[in-house]
């Protein structure tokens, strides 16, 4: 039990300092390497929480690959020290106190209500609770549709993004390489 | 047929003249629109006379006959019925409107050509007609306010025909506004009447009157006060009589209509009419015989001065229409009913000729410009000197008839008829001096270019301008014509002008005081309930009168004649002696300035204090600007929300979370 | 373990990443504080489905992995499009629909 309570705590003390980062750190390269340590610690946490499979797929999708192309996108576009307040009078203060309010209200909310009769303990559970197994018999039985959606949800994603970043022809590009060759401006295509 | 049947078709084809000249104003080619117009009036004439003869057949005590078209309305208490009454004074009144704007009718038809408001002139004096014949043939007091109003609306129309001249718009305006003043009396006069007689039809309100009302009662010396401020404000009388000299600005035709021979009778119309009331209110009836005597004597003096020929002869018919209020209001009826007919004869011949002389002047009307036109217009000549000496009063004529008597009459009433008479018989001699003045100015004396030029044949051809202020003016729509029409070269004219200088000769031969008393006759019915019935003068003191106002006549013109032509000059060593006077008279007594700063001056202040304080400043910048501020200032508020930034619309978004949380978390507890 | 203590972990790291949407002025790093946001949500996911000793919570977790994964893409898709039309990186400039 003890080790659960110290490994918890340790856990939630790198996700909190992790997601502090993010919001604090003037260089967005240092706020990515932020975000990709507070994914480590959810990952431990998940584990904690007998969610293996889920664990994996963090570290694999999202500190693995989405945090890779945050990088190669900070390199590209850079971005650099910025002040951190806004311009525009009291957003700050005023973000601050409405964050602070919704944090306040959801433990309120969990601690106070109706949380408590729960067993808070968890159910008991088997083995083969949240290992790949069970995950994908979930996946393909229960929640095939959800599945298959969420496959063309990434394709349209994926598409979209090549529509939104694609090189236009004749437009003038900030930064870019130099074209080889220079094709002439054609009139009317932006 | 009948007399009412009469009376409607003399109401008829004047309306119907309205209705049928201006609905063809494009079609009528020529002078077509003025011969409908004449035609119109010459049938509504015919049938006054027929009306005449028919009322004649029947016996004195049957001779007021009415007769209702249909009922206007019928409510608690108040039972108005569109009604004429024939009775003899109506057709009197009926024979002489009718005829005497026949006669005008016909002068305008050559007089008016080239006037590219043709058309418009004969249907605004079609209209004109059939109002005064609503007026004079109404049988109870509520068609008779709608007739007055009626003319006065026609009366606007005519006088500012030429309405792109600003003097004749501001003539017009100003007549109105008078003639409303008079409205209200009339209308007031005939709320008190209502209340205490419960009636509103002649017969009604006559024939309880002697029951309801004791004599001097402070409700009918109100109410003929108030009838008194009506009929002045319609005739031009003191102190409501400014409106008439400015009423020149209309066409010559139109001031001999409306303002010699039909409109300002209105007023004495309806005091002849309303005998019986006044007659229970003498105090009423005295202060109007008073300001008819005081109007009689200033119109004299201003028309000794003034210099528009027109504007004399109309200070003329000012105080000519004093002689008949004076009559009618002293119990005078006949004699003041009778100068009625033979002023307007002599006056819109008067008014003609004067018409005549000013296109040969073209349109020049300044009596200082004018001279000796004796021998290229003996037409105008003749014609003007017979209306001149009917008006001054010389024997035989019928103007020394009329007006003698009634200066006869209140001679014989003595005391302070007496003194009122005297006053007349004063007027009379101006009356005489200043109508031969005009007679001289205009006739006698060395030849002006313009009647050189005609003695050869031609007519002059100035340039149009504005005979008050001399400016400048074009001849399309709004202005007057570009050629002017003399009698000489015009049959109708001359035709008109004949018939009318025939009537102011002979017509004089109705009433010839023992010898021929058809004239009084025909008028006795009406006023058999008058106390003043068995009242009258004698034949021999009626001489006597006529006798004295012929001599004062002739004294009169004789003065005239030495003054202008024996010693030419006299008068401007007179007016320069006299510069004050000379002024004060000039001025007319100086009443346009008098109501200037009492009426016009606060009136315009309160006006521009409207305009500019309370409409602009309180009622725009307050109120309205003040409501649409607000509402621009909140829906400014409102529009910060957009401010564009998106972590602003974030912020909102979380705050809208954290208070629905808050509301949710409230609701559990 | 109580599971409470994670779901109150998990609404601070959702406020702290509320706070950095707010307050940061430069999209990408605004991006990173939404992906807090969504692992605060895939963390009381996992809490709640351990207490119910159900598998369907993780299920979701996975697909608001997958979503935010999608939304990441196109969201700097949209930023390189930014600094592709020489356009200031700041989220502030981007304020042509005020009014």
């Amino acid at each position: 039990m003890w080790f659960e309570q110290v490994m918890f705590f340790v856990g939630a003390i790198g996700a909190l300092a992790g997601a502090a980062g993010v919001v604090l750190l003037r260089n967005p390269f240092y706020s990515v390497l932020a975000l990709v340590g507070h994914l480590f610690s959810l990952a431990l946490l998940f584990l904690l929480l007998r969610a293996q499979f889920l664990a994996a797929a963090q570290l694999i999708v999202y500190a693995g690959a989405v945090m890779v192309l945050y990088v190669f996108v900070v390199a590209y576009v850079g971005g650099t020290d910025q002040p951190l307040g806004p311009e525009v009078a009291g957003l700050r203060k005023l973000g601050a106190l409405f964050a602070v309010a919704v944090g306040a209200e959801l433990c309120v909310a969990i601690i106070g209500s109706g949380l408590s009769k729960l067993d808070t303990h968890g159910a008991k559970v088997d083995a083969g609770f949240g290992t790949p197994a069970q995950i994908g018999q979930l996946l393909l039985n229960r929640f095939l549709i959800p599945f298959e959606i969420a496959s063309y949800l990434l394709l349209i994603a994926a598409v979209g993004a090549l529509v939104l970043a694609r090189r236009r022809r004749g437009h003038p590009d900030a930064g870019a390489i130099e074209q080889i060759g220079h094709a002439p401006p054609l009139e009317g295509v932006r | 047929m009948s007399p009412t049947a009469w009376g409607w078709l003399i109401l008829a084809f004047p309306l119907a003249g309205t209705l049928v000249i201006p609905l063809g104003w494009r079609v009528w080619p020529g002078r077509v629109a003025g011969y409908i117009g004449s035609l119109a009036i010459l049938a509504s004439f015919v049938c006054s006379v027929g009306a005449f003869i028919t009322l004649h057949d029947r016996a004195p005590e049957a001779r007021s006959v009415t007769s209702t078209l249909y009922d206007y309305t019928h409510t608690v208490g108040v039972n108005v019925g569109m009604s004429i009454l024939i009775d003899p004074l109506s057709v009197f009144m009926a024979l002489v409107v009718s005829g005497v704007s026949l006669l005008i009718h016909v002068y305008s038809v050559a007089y008016m050509d080239s006037d590219r408001g043709y058309t418009r002139f004969f249907a605004y004096m079609n209209f004109f007609v059939f109002s005064m014949l609503l007026l004079v043939l109404a049988a109870n007091i509520v068609l008779l306010i709608v007739g007055w109003a009626f003319v006065g609306a026609a009366s606007y129309l005519l006088i500012s025909f030429w309405y792109r001249r600003a003097t004749a718009s501001a003539a017009g305006l100003k007549a109105f506004v008078m003639n409303v003043i008079g409205d209200v009396g009339l209308v007031i006069a005939a709320f008190i009447l209502f209340k205490h007689t419960h009636s509103l039809s002649y017969a009604g309100i006559f024939g309880g009157a002697k029951e309801t009302f004791s004599t001097n009662d402070g409700a009918i010396v109100a109410a003929c006060l108030l009838l008194t401020v009506g009929a002045f404000a319609k005739s031009a009388q003191l102190p409501l009589h400014t409106w008439l000299p400015d009423a020149m600005e209309g066409p010559t035709p139109v001031s001999a209509l409306i303002h010699a021979a039909t409109m300002v009778t209105a007023g004495v119309y309806l005091i002849a009419r309303f005998h019986v009331l006044y007659e229970l209110a003498p105090t009423a009836a005295d202060i109007t015989a008073g300001l008819a005597a005081a109007t009689l004597f200033f119109a004299a003096t201003c028309a000794l001065v003034v210099t528009d020929l027109k504007r004399i002869i109309a200070y003329s018919t000012m105080s000519q229409i004093g002689y008949m209020m004076l009559g009618v209001s002293t119990g005078g009826y006949d004699g003041g009913l009778f100068h009625l007919m033979t002023h307007a004869f002599f006056k819109a011949l008067l008014f003609m000729a004067a018409g005549s002389v000013i296109a040969a002047m073209a349109g020049i009307q300044d009596i200082n410009r004018m001279g000796g036109f004796r021998r290229a217009m003996p037409f105008t000549f003749i014609t003007f000197t017979v209306g001149a000496l009917a008006l001054a009063g010389v024997p035989p004529l019928s103007g020394w008839f009329s007006k003698d008597s009634i200066l006869g009459f209140d001679v014989h009433r003595g005391g302070y008829y007496l003194v009122l008479a005297i006053v007349g018989f004063a007027g009379a001699l101006l009356t005489a001096f200043y109508s031969f003045r005009m007679v001289f100015r205009v006739f006698y004396g060395d030849p002006v270019p313009e009647a050189g030029s005609l003695e050869r044949g031609e007519l002059a051809h100035g340039e149009p301008v504005n005979p008050r202020t001399g400016e400048h003016e074009d001849t399309e729509v709004g202005f007057p014509g570009p050629e002017h029409h003399i009698a000489e070269r015009e049959f109708s004219m001359k035709l008109a002008m004949g018939a009318l200088a025939l009537l102011a000769i002979g017509g004089g031969i109705v009433q010839i005081p023992g010898v021929t008393d058809w004239f009084d006759k025909f008028l006795e019915p009406v006023f058999a309930n008058s106390k003043f019935v068995n009242d009258q003068p004698s034949t021999s003191a009626e001489w006597i009168g006529l006798v004295v106002g012929a001599g004062i006549a002739l004294a009169g013109i004789t003065t005239a004649f030495v003054m202008y032509l024996q010693r030419p000059g006299v008068t401007i060593a007179l007016r320069d002696r006299f510069p004050r006077l000379h002024d004060f008279l000039e001025h007319r007594w100086y009443f346009d300035e008098l109501y200037d700063a009492l009426f016009v001056r606060p009136a315009t202040t309160f006006g521009n204090f409207g305009r500019y304080v309370i409409e602009s400043a309180f009622v725009q910048g307050t109120l309205v600007g003040g409501a649409t501020g607000i509402v621009r200032a909140g829906a400014a508020i409102a529009r910060g929300v957009q401010s564009g930034y998106l972590r602003a619309y974030a912020l909102l978004l979380l705050a809208g979370v954290a208070a629905l949380g808050l509301y949710f978390l409230l609701q559990a507890t | 373990m109580n599971v409470n203590w994670y779901l109150v972990l998990s609404a601070f790291i959702f406020a702290i990443g509320a706070a950095g949407v707010m307050t940061r002025r430069n999209p990408l790093v605004i991006l990173l504080c939404l992906e807090l946001m969504l692992n605060a949500g895939n963390l009381a996911l996992i809490a709640f489905s351990r207490m119910w000793g159900n598998g369907d919570g993780q299920v979701f977790a996975l697909v608001v992995m997958v979503v935010a994964a999608c939304e990441v893409v196109v969201g700097l898709g949209v930023i390189v499009a930014m600094y592709r039309r020489r356009l200031n990186i700041d989220v502030d400039e981007l304020s042509e629909l005020r009014g």
